[in-house]
């Protein structure tokens, strides 16, 4: 059509149009305008201490926005990543605890129980056409019973893993430059961020979950196995997912068989609140960090500013929809 | 199993007797619907074939069949003589078969380069090469004689540059065996002949060209050979060169057309139907007037990204304007959106039937109705499905829509079928004022002449009509006036029956050589 060509549009926005550029600085400045309003409203707010428990509640969430990032660009979606992060927490904990193996294996075995499932969701969508929200809807009730099945219902704590809570909860940064104090959980998350956003870019695992989600059928006459990247998409995000499980089970020293389920939903408002589409072909790792900053900047600002619970679940709600408001604003052609 | 072996160029000997590509006996059947019945092609080495029919006859299913994307029911296919057996895009792509497919398939979040090297990234070790893939592309686009920035998203650009990119990417296989889709059906006069330059080169080198189009007069200038299929069934081979049009056309629809020559009515006393002043936006529309008057068809001409459909998009509400007025029977009117410019009465049909005109997962027989559907509700806001049907089997008939009922769904129709679905549902909507923006692009001769004769019907009810056309022979055929545009500008008006050099001399009229023109205004 001829009307979308290069030439832009008249008005305020001409210039940063493109690739998701504006609402990255749309939802970047809504978050610093968050933070702003909160500093003013509490000094407490912008104490070293606070945003160093910010970004630290941030990191199983962005980890695991993350892996549901991966999977919202080739157009699907994962509804399993809450659950499958615990049952990767479980497998560590079965591993360390249960079985008395050394640490290392613990985080390979959550990586790779991660990746496994993943591969297993792919395949059914990818082989069987079974779509994806039925598949990882399947998968996340599946996980959930997983979990308590091989964890005995019970709780698991790393006990004899004196180490284990350092993944999380550590701070390398902190023993080299004591001012800074930065956890390790925090560090992974950036860590992640930046690989996930090496792959989505420069990659061909990348450019085929952007073109999956532009347009599969094309990418099929292209001749590229399709059935075969789709799987590694969910692969991938299956074994990020799996650093989620190690981050959330040293945060609480225990691997949790009954938590995870409504993960999934913070971790795609995270995606969406970062401007990736829903329905695919576009979206980035930075987008949905700044998305998953948003949602713990609000509920901790709100907690400081003594706002019940239940409001600051209202409030996070309409800001999902705000910002996807924003984003068909631009979008607008008419 | 597929052979693997190297696709190898046949060196361009014409006294090579095996084909490049013999298909026999091949039979296809969709749910309700025989596509193929005994077809039959081959090519050989370093000509180009034309595969003709009308819309509907299997043309595209064969290709497809060919290149992988669909499996046949029953017959066989030899390649370099053995038998092949196809089942997927990459065995085609690995035995040389590239194809240009009639509904663009490219990715349009991603960039020009990205798609045209999709599954054959260059890398370095595990990244990709982004900078080689750039370059690559560009130098395509070089051999091409195409300006166009590889880091550009398709999504930015025309459908024409998208259908470049297209071209470029099947190019870029090096393919020994090229199957082009109706490649030029959105193409300018110029890059349709920088393609024909391109085709001559391919033929030369010894490729066999495989080309589908219904424009006539393309058979002509570039096929060496012509096979003509009706419904499903192979009808024959003949040599281009020896056969008359006229010939080709009746093996097509199996019967002789006749079309009504043009007949202009004097409308000088209707009333305006339609008036725009002083259309403007940026580059794209500078200073555009013009009217319409009851009973009258008027057609805009000029070279693609003259602006037309800028213009007709601007009327009709889809894009905004920075100034002008636009009056319909006289009275200004604030058209802000389409459904403004639809209750005015004003109808548009979009050039791009994928992306605004068809709902693609809807049956025949709603897609016909989509734009009337007030019209079938009745009490409680239930739909009168019988009615419903009636309508649309009325058109199926009228535009002879090829689809086996009103209830099939309308993305499995053949491209030009869509077209002719389109058209009913803004015929059965019954605008005063109808705006068709490539009306018969990719419809074949015999419906075009059916959809012209319910253009002049239409016009003949008192209907205002506008007519965007890039082939002259249709706007000449049609127009009572022409009004020619290029570079965003209104260059002229000129009668019905006005000479192409007039023509095409207002639609090359660049702003340089322009003397200071009085505001294009219509008496
Ligand atoms: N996937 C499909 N499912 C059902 N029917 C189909 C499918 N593809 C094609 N057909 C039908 O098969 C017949 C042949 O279609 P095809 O696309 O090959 O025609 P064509 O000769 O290419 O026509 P056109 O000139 O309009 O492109 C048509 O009747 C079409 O409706
Ligand atoms: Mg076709």
């Amino acid at each position: 059509m001829a009307t979308t060509d290069t030439a832009a549009k008249p008005g305020l926005l001409a210039g940063i149009r493109g690739s998701g550029a504006y609402h990255k600085l749309l939802a970047f400045s809504g978050l610093i305008a968050l933070l702003v309003v909160f500093s003013l409203a509490s000094p407490n707010f912008l104490q070293t201490a606070n945003i160093l428990a910010i970004l630290q509640a941030t990191s199983v969430n962005g980890v695991l926005a993350i892996a549901a990032t991966l999977v919202i660009i080739t157009g699907g979606i994962d509804l399993s990543v809450g659950t499958l992060m615990t049952f990767c927490a479980v497998v560590a904990g079965v591993i360390l605890t249960y079985w008395g193996l050394p640490l290392p294996f613990g985080i390979l075995g959550a990586i790779l129980a991660g990746a496994a499932s993943g591969l297993v969701s792919g395949a059914v969508i990818a082989k069987l056409k079974v779509p994806p929200f039925i598949t990882t809807l399947g998968m996340m009730l599946i996980l959930k019973g997983l979990s308590l099945v091989i964890s005995g219902t019970k709780p698991i704590y790393f006990n004899g893993t004196p180490d284990f809570n350092q993944i999380s909860l550590g701070s390398i940064v902190g023993s080299v430059i004591p001012v800074m104090p930065i956890p390790n959980g925090v560090l992974i998350l950036f860590a992640v961020a930046v690989i996930a956003s090496f792959v989505l870019t420069r990659t061909a695992l990348g450019r085929y979950t952007f073109a999956l989600g532009s347009n599969e059928e094309a990418v099929r006459l292209s001749g590229v196995n399709v059935d075969r990247w789709k799987i590694a998409v969910y692969a991938s995000a299956g074994a990020v997912c799996g650093i989620a499980g190690l981050l959330i089970a040293s945060r609480l020293n225990s691997a949790q068989p009954a938590l995870g389920q409504g993960y999934e939903l913070d971790a795609i408002a995270a995606v969406v609140i970062g401007g990736t589409s829903l329905s695919g072909g576009r979206g980035t790792v930075l987008g949905t960090l700044i998305g998953a900053l948003i949602i713990s900047v609000l509920a901790n600002g709100l907690r400081i500013l003594s706002v019940a619970q239940e409001w600051q679940t209202v409030v996070t709600g309409l800001i999902i929809i705000v910002a996807v408001y924003a984003d068909i604003l631009r979008r607008r052609k008419l | 199993m597929i052979n693997e072996q190297s696709p190898r160029r046949v060196p361009s000997d014409k006294g090579n007797s095996v084909p490049l590509v013999e298909m026999n006996g091949i039979y296809k059947s969709f749910p309700g619907v025989r596509a193929l019945t005994n077809a039959r092609f081959s090519l050989i080495a370093g000509e180009v074939h034309a595969l003709m029919g009308e819309n509907g006859a299997g043309k595209s299913t064969l290709m497809k069949i060919l290149s992988g994307v669909y499996s046949r029911d029953a017959g066989d296919v030899h390649i370099d003589g053995q038998l092949m057996e196809i089942t997927t895009p990459r065995d085609a792509q690995k035995l040389g078969i590239g194809i240009i497919h009639q509904e663009l398939a490219l990715m349009r979040d991603l960039t020009a380069a990205q798609n045209i090297f999709i599954g054959r990234e260059p890398r370095k070790g595990l990244l990709l090469d982004e900078q080689k893939l750039n370059a690559d592309a560009a130098a395509i686009f070089k051999s091409m004689n195409l300006m166009l920035d590889p880091r550009v998203p398709v999504e930015s650009l025309t459908i024409a540059k998208q259908q470049m990119v297209e071209i470029a990417k099947a190019l870029s296989y090096r393919s020994r065996i090229l199957i082009m889709d109706e490649p030029t059906a959105a193409l300018t006069e110029s890059e349709i002949a920088e393609l024909f330059t391109i085709i001559a080169h391919l033929k030369a080198d010894g490729v066999g060209v495989i080309y589908i189009s219904h424009k006539m007069d393309e058979i002509k200038r570039i096929s060496d050979r012509v096979t003509v299929m009706r419904d499903g069934e192979y009808v024959g081979t003949v040599l281009a060169a020896d056969t008359p049009i006229e010939t080709i056309i009746s093996m097509m629809v199996g019967r002789k057309l006749t079309d009504e020559a043009l007949v202009i009515p004097d409308t000088s006393n209707a009333e305006v139907a339609l008036e725009v002043r002083g259309l403007r936006r940026g580059k794209e529309i500078r200073d555009v007037g013009f009217s319409v008057r009851k009973g009258e068809i008027l057609g805009l001409a000029g070279l693609m990204g003259a602006g037309r459909t800028e213009v007709a998009r601007a009327i009709f509400g889809a894009d905004p304007i920075e100034a002008g007025e636009i009056l319909v029977r006289g009275k200004k009117l604030e058209i802000r959106r389409p459904q403004d410019a639809v209750r005015a009465g004003i109808g548009y049909l979009s050039e791009d039937r994928k992306q605004f005109g068809l709902a693609t997962g809807l049956d025949v027989r709603n897609n016909i109705a989509l734009a009337s559907l007030s019209r079938f509700t009745g009490a409680g806001g239930i739909l009168r499905d019988g009615e419903m049907r009636e309508a649309a089997e009325r058109f199926i008939r009228q535009l002879a829509i090829k689809t086996p009922s009103d209830t099939q769904e309308a993305r499995l129709l053949s491209g030009g079928n869509q077209q002719k679905v389109v058209i009913a549902k803004w015929l059965l909507r019954d605008c005063d004022i109808l705006i068709f923006d490539e009306p018969t692009r990719g419809i074949d001769v015999g419906a075009k002449s059916e959809i012209y004769k319910l253009l002049n019907a239409l016009a003949a009810q008192g209907r205002a009509i506008i007519v965007i056309s890039s082939e002259l022979p249709e706007i000449l055929r049609l127009s009572h006036r022409i009004a020619v545009m290029c570079e965003g500008r209104l260059t002229g008006i000129l009668p019905g029956g006005a000479g192409q050099e007039e023509i095409m001399r207002l639609a090359t009229q660049r702003e340089s050589a322009m003397a200071p023109e009085p505001n294009s205004k219509v008496a």
